[in-house]
């Protein structure tokens, strides 16, 4: 079979696979979130929490168990890594330092995952699954908290409750990340991912040469690293490590674990604000602009046109042969455009479009899907100003879902849409200017500096990926991404909480002959254009610095 | 918002509770469980699909090795594999980062084409992509068939075997693309010099 024809089958296959399991797991989150019955080991956790799951809350008190719980989490985990070298099965290593373990308990509190460390060299086993898988669990659901609190908001009227915190987040915990990765984890040991407590291993090969072979509780935490957008992985080489993915189904499997919640929320939205219709317009702006992607990486990594991998023969190098070019991009594409950040190749080596691409799609504000929650609730504040343009087009004011966006609301949304591309650009400029960037770059002129670009965007937008020639691992970027990443992360949920208990409160405008019909393909348009000319005005500037200009060079 | 530290302490204490209990859910129960059933039912895949030969164990069929003379120069006797950013240690997984047109990986590339091409007696333009670039994991177990067949000469000759032997032993060794349409052909540098050294030993 040729390639092309192998990466279409392979894409078309992602998408009918994502096309069948988003009904029923869409319906099944909002069954899961409009319950009011209680598991008996959620019953047990709530008392062991001593909170009452069916107690409603308003929107600060919502936002504030959101930061007392990401807070009590980061401090958790740093003392975790500060203190590793007294815990079991720490292999040896010495506990992470002050300015890294900052760094990384931020990062996955943020569900970020941005990997200041490298994983085989520095984490103990007990840190990674008793730490940072469980922030991957938690931070998720987190995520996902606060995007049914928006739709809440949405769907009442005249109150200002918006659901309980713990009780969401139990339940996005136990009834949906849970059980799924479970399943997955079993499958892709079958596969031949690894799972165990082991010490490194010494053999010696064929050759008569010593090797260290590593072992770990790698299967449960690649499962819910990658259903829970989170992508901090167990080695430095991430995903792209045979022990994490060893065969191109157990790619494609990450690949759908990656998208899966994602591209569902939108479901769960349509349901819970009684009209599915208004959940495909959101989907179908995700999807056109995940796939345009895929094809844009797809196409300039089979053309390779950079110097050194035109001398290649192709652009294999950070890519793996069990993957190849197809499936790199593939897997790119979807990590970059949802929260995630794993890697199944290295991204610092892609052509230099490619890159671009790959960036864009960060700082689109993670929308297309967007990570679990991050993405829904990203996408709706892109629709209120979506809707906003419109409304401004044809004169009438704004209403969505039946709500009117008033200048409270557009103002809140417009902070939302502002918070990133300053603390990216900001971020980018600083480190740039007082030479930091420079010292830290791996790669020389326009690819150095995307280098940089690159970092700030993937922290700023909770993504956790890297080009990861950068050599992150300093007191000053450990400290600015690390706050780029809390900031990057808790800001907009204030906005979001914010506007979330502001529509709640409202009563319902009537739907007449002027309203905006937000269920239909146009405004799914509307909202694509919105996404791409907000961000793309944005980020022009910077972009053509970097990875345009090493783009068009070649 | 009210920012009386009464209030903000209720949740901070709920949220150690429940990160607690959440913890001993996700970082305790469901780890060990998963441990369990991986340990029952693919204790061989979950333990790193280890490879034995001559009674002990010489590898994992997922890590790649290098495959050097005691100079620590390749051994024209073995199928070669990919080259790596870390000399496959698995202690150090990653790749170089280069970027594609970067010209310092431009340099690598072009000395990795004439040392492939001149020690497996090949044109420079028969030189596969993944002969001179390297990995991602920087252990990639595989090589491309293209790459194991520009091999099969130089090795057949090192064994005193038939070149129509080794090529037999690369054929069987190809691997397809899995379900025959998700990533690449490919073929396993450990699993294909084994089997060489059967052959080889007769």
């Amino acid at each position: 079979m040729n390639e092309s024809l192998a990466d279409i089958l392979a894409v078309s296959a992602l998408i009918v696979a994502l096309v069948l399991v988003h009904r029923p797991l869409g319906d099944y989150m909002a069954a899961v979130y409009s319950s009011t019955r209680h598991l008996r080991v959620e019953r047990w956790i709530y008392r062991s929490i001593g909170a009452d799951p069916d107690a409603e809350m308003r929107w600060t008190a919502y936002l504030r168990g959101v930061l007392a719980f990401s807070f009590v989490g980061v401090l958790f985990l740093y003392l975790l890594q500060r203190v590793q070298n007294h815990l079991p099965w720490s292999l040896g290593f010495d506990p992470i330092t002050p300015d890294q373990a900052f760094n990384t308990a931020v990062s996955f509190v943020a569900n970020t995952n941005w990997q200041s460390y490298s994983g085989e060299a520095a984490m103990g086993h007990l840190v990674q699954a008793g730490g940072l898988a469980v922030q991957n669990f938690v931070s998720a659901a987190v995520g996902m908290a606060v995007a049914v609190a928006l739709v809440r908001g949405f769907a009442r009227f005249r109150t200002g409750e918006l659901g309980n915190f713990w009780a969401d987040l139990v339940r996005g915990t136990i009834r949906v990340l849970l059980p799924i990765s479970v399943l997955f984890a079993i499958v892709l040991v079958a596969l031949g991912t690894i799972q165990n407590f082991s010490d490194i291993q010494q053999v010696q090969t064929l050759t008569g040469t010593d090797q260290s072979v590593t072992g770990g509780p790698v299967a449960s935490q690649e499962a819910i690293k990658h259903l829970g957008t989170n992508g901090g992985g167990f080695y430095n080489a991430n995903s792209a490590h045979p022990f994490s993915s060893p065969d191109a189904i157990s790619n494609m499997l990450l690949i759908f674990l990656i998208l899966v919640i994602p591209f569902s929320m939108p479901r769960t939205f349509g349901r819970m604000v009684g009209n599915v219709k208004q959940g495909w317009t959101i989907v179908a702006a995700m999807g056109v602009i995940w796939l345009a992607g895929v094809i844009a990486v797809t196409v300039v990594e089979h053309q390779a046109p950079g110097t050194a991998s035109q001398l290649a023969g192709g652009s294999m190098e950070g890519k793996e042969q069990r993957f190849g070019e197809g499936a790199s991009s593939l897997f790119a594409v979807s990590t970059t455009m949802t929260s995630t950040g794993a890697i199944n190749s290295f991204h610092d080596s892609f052509q230099g479009l490619s890159g671009g691409v790959l960036i864009f799609g960060m700082v689109l504000g993670e929308v297309a899907p967007g990570g679990v929650g991050s993405g829904l609730y990203g996408m709706l504040m892109l629709a209120v100003i979506a809707v906003f343009i419109s409304g401004l087009m044809v004169g009438r004011t704004p209403e969505y879902l039946g709500k009117k966006l008033g200048a409270r609301e557009i103002k809140l949304a417009a902070l939302y849409i502002l918070v990133t591309p300053a603390l990216v650009l900001g971020g980018t400029a600083y480190a740039m200017a007082n030479g930091d960037g420079e010292e830290a770059m791996t790669n020389v002129g326009a690819h150095g500096f995307s280098e940089v670009l690159y970092a700030y965007a993937s922290a700023s937008n909770n993504n956790g990926s890297a080009f990861a020639g950068l050599g992150a691992n300093t007191e000053f970027f450990n400290t600015t991404l690390g706050l780029c990443m809390l900031l990057g992360r808790f800001l907009p949920m204030v906005f979001v909480l914010a506007l979330a208990g502001s529509l709640a409160e409202q009563r319902r405008v009537p739907v007449t002959a002027g309203t905006l019909r937000t269920h239909q393909p146009l405004f799914a348009g509307m909202l694509v254009a919105s996404t791409v000319v907000v961000a793309g005005l944005t980020f022009f500037p910077a972009l053509s610095l970097g990875p345009l200009a090493e783009g068009l060079a070649t | 918002m009210s920012f009386n530290p009464r209030v903000m302490a209720r949740p901070l204490w709920a949220a150690l509770r429940a990160l607690l209990v959440l913890t001993l859910v996700t970082g305790v129960i469901y780890p060990a469980v998963i441990t369990g059933v991986a340990q029952a039912a693919f204790s061989g895949k979950a333990n790193g699909s280890m490879v034995e030969a001559d009674g002990r164990e010489v590898g994992s069929e997922l890590i790649g090795q290098t495959w050097n003379d005691a100079d620590g120069d390749p051994d024209p006797r073995w199928f070669q594999p990919r080259p790596s950013h870390s000399g496959y240690d698995p202690g150090a997984t990653g790749s170089g980062q280069l970027g594609a047109s970067d010209p310092t990986l431009v340099e690598t590339v072009a000395e990795a084409r004439r040392q492939v091409a001149t020690f497996n007696g090949v044109r420079e333009d028969e030189v596969p992509p993944d002969a001179v670039t390297g990995s991602g994991s920087a252990v990639d177990p595989h090589i491309s068939p293209e790459y194991a067949a520009i091999q099969t000469h130089r090795v057949a000759e090192a064994n005193d075997l038939s070149a129509d032997e080794v090529a037999g032993l690369v054929e069987d060794h190809i691997e397809g693309r899995d379900l025959g349409f998700l990533g690449n052909e490919r073929v396993n540098v450990l699993a294909l010099n084994l089997a060489l050294r059967e052959l080889a030993q007769g």
